[in-house]
C-alpha cells in the first residue's frame, strides 16, 4: 500500500500526471515488458461471482465513461443491472464458464496490453497508452468513431455505442479519472471482498500470481495468462482451468501491432519510397511527353511555371 | 491535352433512368437521416464483433478498387506511353472521382463521430503507426488530385459552352425571380474569360498532378491491404499474410483495367455510341499479366506458409477462396491466346464477360479479407440489414446519377468513330 501511495506522489510531484502525460510514440519492436506499470491480477479460483466489482465499476464510472444500467428482458421493474456481455454500457463483467464437471467465474475487461493493438490502429491518437502508468486510455474528444480499434483488439474489448447518435468507445481505463484519482485503486479491486482482484504494479502482481500457484499447485492451472501473451498484458489472470476453457483466446507471444507496424514502416520509412516513386514516375512521364511532342500544346520542361512568368515580364 | 478527343453525350438530362436513380438516392438519404438521428445500430446489423460492415467492405475497400480505372489507364498512357488510350482518360478520371467520392461519403456515414474527423488535419494527432491514418490522408489527397485532373474538362465547358440550358432556365423562370438578366449574362462572360485564362496554365503543370495521381493510389491501395494485418487472430490464414499490401495493389490494378472495359461497353450500349473496340481490346491485353502474377503470389504465399491444404479443404471459407480464384482465373483465361483486335476473342461481348468475371472475382477477394474471412470468435455473426444495403444502393445511385448528368454537360466520353451498336440492342 505504501509503495503505491508514494508512487502516486512521485507522479504528482514530477507533474506528469495521469491524464496529461505525453504520448508513447514508441514505434517498432516489442520492448521488454515494463513491470513498473499499473496492473490488475484476477484470481478466478477466489472469485465468488458476487459481481460487486461490476456494480462498483458502474457506480463510479457511469458519468465519466457514459455507461448505462442494462435491464434484463425478464426484469420489467428494472430492479437489476444485468449486462449479458461487455457492451457500450458496461466496462467489466463477471461470467460463469462451465461444462459437465468443471466451472469457473471469469472477469472480462481491458487487458491494458504492453503493446496494444488498439493504440497502434487508431488513426488520430484517441487510444493512447500512458508511458508511465501503462493505462490504455480513450479520448472521446479525439475519437472519430472508425472502430478500427475494435477490429484490431484480439480480446474484442473496445465496445461501441451502436444505439446512440453521439456514440463513443467504451472500455476500462483503470478508473483513471475517478476511483484511481480519488482513492488510488480501481473500483473493482476496491470492491472485491474475496481477494480475487488485486491492483498494483505489474511486477509485484506477477510475483504474487506465481507465489499463489506455487503454494497451491493443485488449485491452479500452472500459468499466468498475460505474462507473455501478445508481448504481455497488464491485466493478469490465474485460474483453476486452462484459460481457453474460460473464454480467453490462445495467443502467441508476439504483439500483432509489432508485426503490422514493421511492414508499414518498412514501406514508408522516412517517406523515401513514395517520394522516389513520385520522382521516378515524373521523370518517365515527362520524358514520354517530350518524346511524343504532340501531347501538349507546348512540351513543358521540369518547371513549366518559370517560362510563363518570364514571358509576362 | 487535346480537347477535340472528347465529346458530350446528346440527350435529355431528366431521362427515365434519372428518376429511377433519384428514387434510390432519396430512399438512401432518408435512411442516412435515420442513422444520424438514432445511431448506426438503428439502420445496420454491424455489431461489436463485426464493427465494419458493407459500408467499409463494399463502399471503401471494393468501391475504391472499382474506381481505379483512372489510375490504371494513367499508368498505361503516361508511364507506358501508349498515347492511343488517351481518349479513355477523361471518363476514367470521372468514374474514379465518383468512386472515391462514394467511398468518402460512405465513410462519413460510417464514422461514429464524424464531427471529430478534422483531427486528420491536426499534425499533433497524426498517428504514423496507424494504417488507417495513411489510407485516410492518401485517399483525401487523391480525391483532390482527381478533381484537379478533371478540372480542364469543366473549364473547357465553362469557356466554350453557349449556356443554352442556363439561358432556357432563366427564360423559364418568372421574370420577377430573375432580377437583372443583363448583369447575369455579363457575369457569365467573365466566368468564360476566367476559365479561358486558367485552363492553359493548369494544363501545363497537369502532368505533375497526373503523376501524383499514379503515386497516391499505389500507396493507399496497398495500405488497404495492410489494414487487416493487425488482426492475425481474426482474419483467416488463407488471407492474412504479409503479402496483403502487394496483393491489394495488383488486385486494384487489374480491377482498374477491367472496369475501364466494363464501363466503356456499358456506356456505348446505353448511350447508343459505337464501341471503343480498339482501345478496350488493347487494354484487355494488359490484364492477364497482372492477374497471373497475382494468382502466382497468392498460391506461392499459401504454399510458403503451408496453407494450401486450407485452400482446398472445401469448407465454407475454402469455397469463397476458390470462388475468388476461379472467377479471376476464368476471366483472364478468356482473354488469353488471341492476337490482334479483330480476333473473335476480342469481341465486345467476350471482353465484357471477362471484365465482369475479373471484377466480381477481385471484389470477392476484398470481401473475403474484410468480411467473410474475418472471424472475431465468440459466436458473432453479421449479415447486412436491408436499410444498410439501401444506404449503399443510395450512395451508388448518387454516383451514377452524377455521372449521367455530367457526361451530358461536359465533354467526357471519347469522340465517336465508327458505327453505333445495333439499334435492336438498345431496346
Amino acid at each position: 500500500m505504501q509503495t503505491r501511495r508514494s508512487f502516486f506522489k512521485t507522479l504528482g510531484a514530477t507533474g506528469t500526471g495521469f491524464v496529461g502525460a505525453t504520448t508513447s510514440a514508441s514505434a517498432s519492436s516489442t520492448p521488454e515488458a515494463d513491470n513498473s506499470q499499473l496492473a490488475m491480477l484476477y484470481d478466478a479460483t477466489r472469485c465468488i461471482g458476487c459481481k460487486a466489482c461490476m456494480a462498483a465499476c458502474k457506480r463510479v464510472n457511469t458519468r465519466a465513461g457514459a455507461l448505462e444500467v442494462e435491464q434484463a428482458a425478464f426484469d420489467e421493474d428494472a430492479l437489476w443491472d444485468a449486462p449479458a456481455e461487455l457492451s457500450g454500457k458496461s466496462r467489466t463483467i463477471i461470467k460463469l464458464h462451465r461444462d459437465e464437471e468443471e466451472w469457473s467465474f471469469v472477469k472480462q475487461s481491458c487487458m491494458h496490453c504492453q503493446k496494444p493493438s488498439c493504440v497502434s490502429a487508431c488513426p488520430v491518437k484517441a487510444m493512447h497508452k500512458d508511458p508511465v502508468t501503462g493505462i490504455v486510455q480513450y479520448s472521446r474528444d479525439t475519437c472519430i468513431g472508425c472502430r478500427y480499434c475494435q477490429i484490431a483488439c484480439p480480446f474484442n474489448i473496445p465496445k461501441f455505442q451502436w444505439d446512440k447518435n453521439n456514440p463513443q468507445i467504451v472500455k476500462c481505463d483503470m478508473c483513471i479519472s475517478t476511483n484511481l484519482r480519488d482513492k488510488g485503486t480501481t473500483a473493482c479491486a476496491e470492491a472485491c471482498s474475496a481477494g480475487a482482484i488485486l491492483f498494483g504494479r505489474r511486477g509485484d502482481l506477477l510475483k504474487e500470481a506465481h507465489r499463489r500457484i506455487e503454494r497451491k499447485p493443485s488449485r491452479y492451472y500452472p500459468k499466468v495468462y498475460g505474462e507473455h501473451e501478445i508481448g504481455g498484458t497488464n491485466h493478469l489472470y490465474i485460474a483453476g482451468l486452462p484459460f481457453e476453457k474460460i473464454g480467453l483466446p490462445t495467443l502467441g507471444t508476439e504483439a500483432p501491432a509489432t508485426a503490422s507496424e514493421e511492414i508499414q514502416h518498412t514501406i514508408y520509412k522516412g517517406f523515401f519510397a513514395p517520394v522516389a516513386l513520385y520522382a521516378g514516375l515524373c521523370a518517365v512521364a515527362v520524358r514520354n511527353m517530350r518524346r511524343n511532342g504532340n501531347g501538349d500544346p507546348e512540351p513543358s520542361g521540369e518547371d513549366p511555371g518559370a517560362a510563363d512568368e518570364s514571358a509576362k515580364r | 491535352m487535346s480537347h477535340h478527343e472528347y465529346q458530350k453525350v446528346e440527350g435529355r438530362i431528366f431521362s427515365r433512368s434519372f428518376f429511377i436513380l433519384l428514387t434510390f438516392v432519396l430512399i438512401g438519404m432518408s435512411l442516412i437521416v435515420v442513422r444520424f438521428v438514432k445511431g448506426i445500430g438503428a439502420v445496420s446489423n454491424m455489431n461489436d464483433g463485426y464493427p465494419w460492415g458493407i459500408w467499409i467492405a463494399y463502399d471503401v475497400a471494393t468501391g475504391t478498387a472499382i474506381a481505379c480505372g483512372g489510375y490504371a489507364v494513367a499508368i498505361l498512357v503516361y508511364i507506358r506511353n501508349h498515347m492511343r488510350y488517351h481518349p479513355l482518360m477523361r471518363s476514367c478520371i470521372l468514374t474514379s472521382l465518383f468512386g472515391y467520392g462514394l467511398a468518402g461519403f460512405s465513410v462519413m456515414v460510417d464514422l461514429g463521430r464524424p464531427w471529430n474527423a478534422y483531427n486528420f488535419f491536426l499534425p499533433s494527432k497524426w498517428q504514423f503507426n496507424s494504417v488507417m491514418f495513411e489510407v485516410a490522408l492518401c485517399v483525401m489527397a487523391y480525391s483532390m488530385v482527381l478533381l484537379i485532373e478533371f478540372l480542364p474538362a469543366i473549364l473547357y465547358s465553362l469557356e466554350k459552352s453557349k449556356w443554352v440550358r442556363f439561358r432556357r432556365f432563366m427564360d423559364w423562370l418568372h421574370p420577377r425571380l430573375v432580377p437583372d438578366k443583363k448583369a447575369v449574362l455579363d457575369k457569365i462572360e467573365r466566368v468564360q474569360a476566367g476559365a479561358g485564362w486558367l485552363r492553359p496554365r493548369l494544363e501545363k503543370i497537369l502532368i505533375f498532378i497526373i503523376v501524383l495521381g499514379i503515386t497516391l493510389p499505389t500507396m493507399h491501395q496497398s495500405s488497404l491491404g495492410s489494414m487487416l494485418l493487425i488482426a492475425p487472430t481474426k482474419l483467416h490464414p488463407l488471407w492474412h499474410t504479409p503479402m496483403l499490401p502487394l496483393l491489394f495493389l495488383i488486385n486494384a490494378i487489374f480491377m482498374g483495367y477491367s472496369i475501364v472495359i466494363f464501363e466503356s461497353i456499358i456506356s456505348s450500349y446505353s448511350f447508343n455510341r459505337p464501341y471503343e473496340s480498339r482501345e478496350i481490346a488493347g487494354v484487355s491485353r494488359v490484364i492477364p499479366g497482372f492477374t497471373v502474377v497475382w494468382m502466382l503470389v497468392v498460391f506461392g504465399d499459401l504454399a510458403y506458409r503451408g496453407q494450401l491444404g486450407a485452400a482446398f479443404s472445401m469448407d465454407h471459407l475454402s469455397l469463397w477462396f476458390l470462388a475468388q480464384m476461379v472467377l479471376v482465373g476464368t476471366g483472364s483465361f478468356l482473354l488469353l491466346g488471341a492476337r490482334g483486335p479483330s480476333s473473335p476473342r476480342r469481341s465486345p461481348r467476350r471482353l465484357f464477360i471477362s471484365a465482369a468475371l475479373i471484377l466480381v472475382g477481385g471484389a470477392v477477394y476484398r470481401f473475403n479479407v474484410y468480411l467473410i474471412g474475418f472471424d472475431p470468435g465468440q459466436g458473432w455473426s453479421y449479415f447486412p440489414s436491408l436499410a444498410e444495403i439501401m444506404i449503399t444502393v443510395g450512395i451508388v445511385s448518387l454516383e451514377l446519377l452524377g455521372y449521367l448528368v455530367l457526361v451530358k454537360m461536359v465533354p467526357v466520353l471519347p469522340k465517336a468513330h465508327g458505327a453505333p451498336p445495333l439499334q435492336t440492342q438498345n431496346a
